[in-house]
């Protein structure tokens, strides 16, 4: 059991109907599962007063019904389930596999960020597809999930110019963090590579294949491979 | 088929119900009517259940043509509404028969306005909303906003009930006001003397304000720390980016972010400044979340007591 004697545990006032808990300082999986913990209890026990909830790193959001409870009740809530968190967390969510096409021509940023690194280009390659990533948040655009941490060698600042136009599919990096652009959208992002599966498709079910918890492996395919799953290699401006 | 033909869809046309809740896990923001408070009177004096899709109209400058009759309303900001070249009067139902032109033009006074149609406009789900959100490209007709040309589509007409607000109710637009924010988030990061500081200046609404959010610009205010892991973000949030001009994030804002936030703005006083244009003045009041729950409820008594007059 932890309790919320542990201080690293704090509630702070969001907005006039939104609670946030903080869990810790930094991106951490055993802070990350917890998160997620708290997620599947507090929809049952806020049952009917939730508006929404934003689970990310270290923090969940807890956006509730003004007219159907108050901060002190939702507060009261909170620190009841916070003490029903067990310790032995269970970390595991399920393991997706991406494919990746990594090649300079689907990820223009790959040369220079293995020459940056003092690495050669296929070195990149195995060191972000051997990785296992944790989905840590979800947001800045419908279906972006945030995936950590990659190898220290390989992590790399964002652009120092946004670029215009990221296609659908583009496998980034940006300081220790990697993803999958879900749809065509500007991004600052350091590109390696094309996923040809859709992050985000709002006439699927589900509407994406990961969500917060799950843990995420890259599988390296070739160019036909990538174009025999559906890739496309979009535009990149 | 019964409806409306846009023949010019205004600055900023959008099909807007009341928002997209239970989705933020995917990414996925609110949208919904930007002044909550016009949106649902726009609803009310039309007899519509309260998250009846309507036209958020920014500016002004939408032209459509009826293809059935029907009662609509116009409500929030002051654009002139005309039928037939008529002048008719805000925030009062009127019938409207097949083949009517319905004007609405630019502001005297405020930014958003609101039109219904009695049925409400018949516009197809996405993740249980109707809302436009164009960043997404998400609601609406096609996630984008009204264009020339496109079909409104509505239910046949029924016998319906249509009210008028008295003018003692209609809210004002005016500008230079103080909006009422609860301190939250990382505001143990800014010291006493900047929190004085932003709750003592006076901003001013740049030119950079959308429905994501209203950039202002005034007096910098600088927290102690540069960013954070990214988190949630409520509807109101006043983030503090490197620059210190805050930026209140409203209903399309992206659902995380990394920059400190000082607290947020209460939903009734977001809608007040939805409203106001580009150089209007501001000032913020700072007020305890009990404070606010109370508005908020004394709010949603007084819109359900206040009893708008029936028209014959």
């Amino acid at each position: 059991m932890i309790s919320m004697a542990d201080n690293s545990i704090r509630i702070e006032v969001a907005g006039e109907n939104a609670l946030i808990i903080y869990f810790g300082e930094k991106t951490d999986p055993s802070v990350s599962a917890r998160v997620q913990q708290a997620v599947t209890i507090l929809e049952t026990e806020l049952n009917g007063k939730l508006i929404d909830m934003v689970p990310s790193y270290a923090s969940l959001l807890v956006i509730y019904d003004q007219l159907a409870t108050d901060h002190l009740e939702v507060r009261s809530t909170i620190r009841k389930v916070l003490n029903q968190l067990s310790d032995a967390v269970n970390a595991e969510g399920n393991l997706v596999i991406l494919p990746a096409y990594y090649s300079s021509e689907s990820g223009p940023d790959l040369d220079a960020l293995a020459q940056r690194a003092g690495l050669s280009a296929d070195e990149v390659i195995k060191l972000h597809s051997e990785m296992e990533y944790r989905v840590y948040a979800i947001g800045f655009a419908p279906g972006f999930a945030y995936l950590g941490e990659v190898d220290e060698r390989i992590a790399a600042p964002r652009l120092s110019t946004p670029r215009m136009k990221v296609p659908r599919g583009a496998i980034a990096i940006a300081d220790r963090q990697t993803a999958v652009y879900p749809a065509i959208s500007p991004g600052g992002w350091n590109l390696i590579g094309l996923c040809p599966t859709r992050m985000f498709d709002p006439e699927a079910k589900p509407t994406m294949p990961v969500q917060v918890g799950d843990r995420i492996k890259f599988n390296p395919i070739s160019r036909d491979e990538f174009f025999s799953l559906g890739g496309e290699l979009g535009e990149i401006k | 088929m019964s409806g409306f033909k846009v023949i010019q869809p205004g600055l900023l046309t959008l099909i807007q119900d009341a928002g997209r809740f239970g989705h933020h896990r995917i990414g996925l923001t609110t949208g919904g009517p930007l002044d909550s408070l016009a949106f649902k009177w726009a609803n009310r004096l039309v007899d519509n259940p309260m998250n009846s899709t309507t036209l958020e109209i920014s500016f002004g400058g939408l032209v459509m043509q009826a293809e059935t009759d029907a009662q609509i309303v116009l409500a929030g900001a002051e654009m002139p509404l005309k039928i037939n070249g008529v002048e008719q009067d805000r925030w009062h139902a009127h019938k409207i028969k097949a083949g009517d032109k319905i004007e609405v033009s630019f502001s005297a006074q405020g930014a958003r306005a609101y039109l219904a149609v009695s049925g409400g406009f018949q516009v197809e789900h996405s993740f249980s909303s109707s809302a436009t959100v164009t960043r997404e490209g998400i609601g609406g007709i096609t996630g984008e906003k009204l264009q020339q040309g496109d079909y409104l589509h509505c239910n046949p007409p029924v016998e319906h009930r249509g009210f008028r607000l008295p003018d003692e109710h209609r809210p004002d637009y005016f500008d230079d006001i103080s909006l009422r924010v609860i301190t939250g988030y990382q505001q143990q990061a800014f010291s006493d003397y900047q929190k004085r500081l932003f709750f003592s200046s006076e901003y001013k609404v740049t030119d950079r304000a959308d429905r994501m959010g209203y950039r202002l610009e005034g007096p910098e205010v600088k927290p102690a720390i540069d960013g954070i892991l990214s988190e949630g973000i409520c509807h109101g949030a006043i983030q503090i980016p490197a620059d210190g001009q805050p930026i209140v994030l409203l209903n399309d804002r992206q659902t995380i972010g990394g920059y400190p936030k000082i607290g947020s703005m209460i939903a009734m006083d977001t809608a007040r400044m939805a409203q106001l244009l580009p150089g209007s003045r501001i000032s913020f009041e700072e007020i305890s979340i009990d404070d606010a729950h109370n508005l908020h409820c004394l709010a949603h008594v007084r819109f359900n007591n206040t009893e708008p007059e029936a028209i014959d």
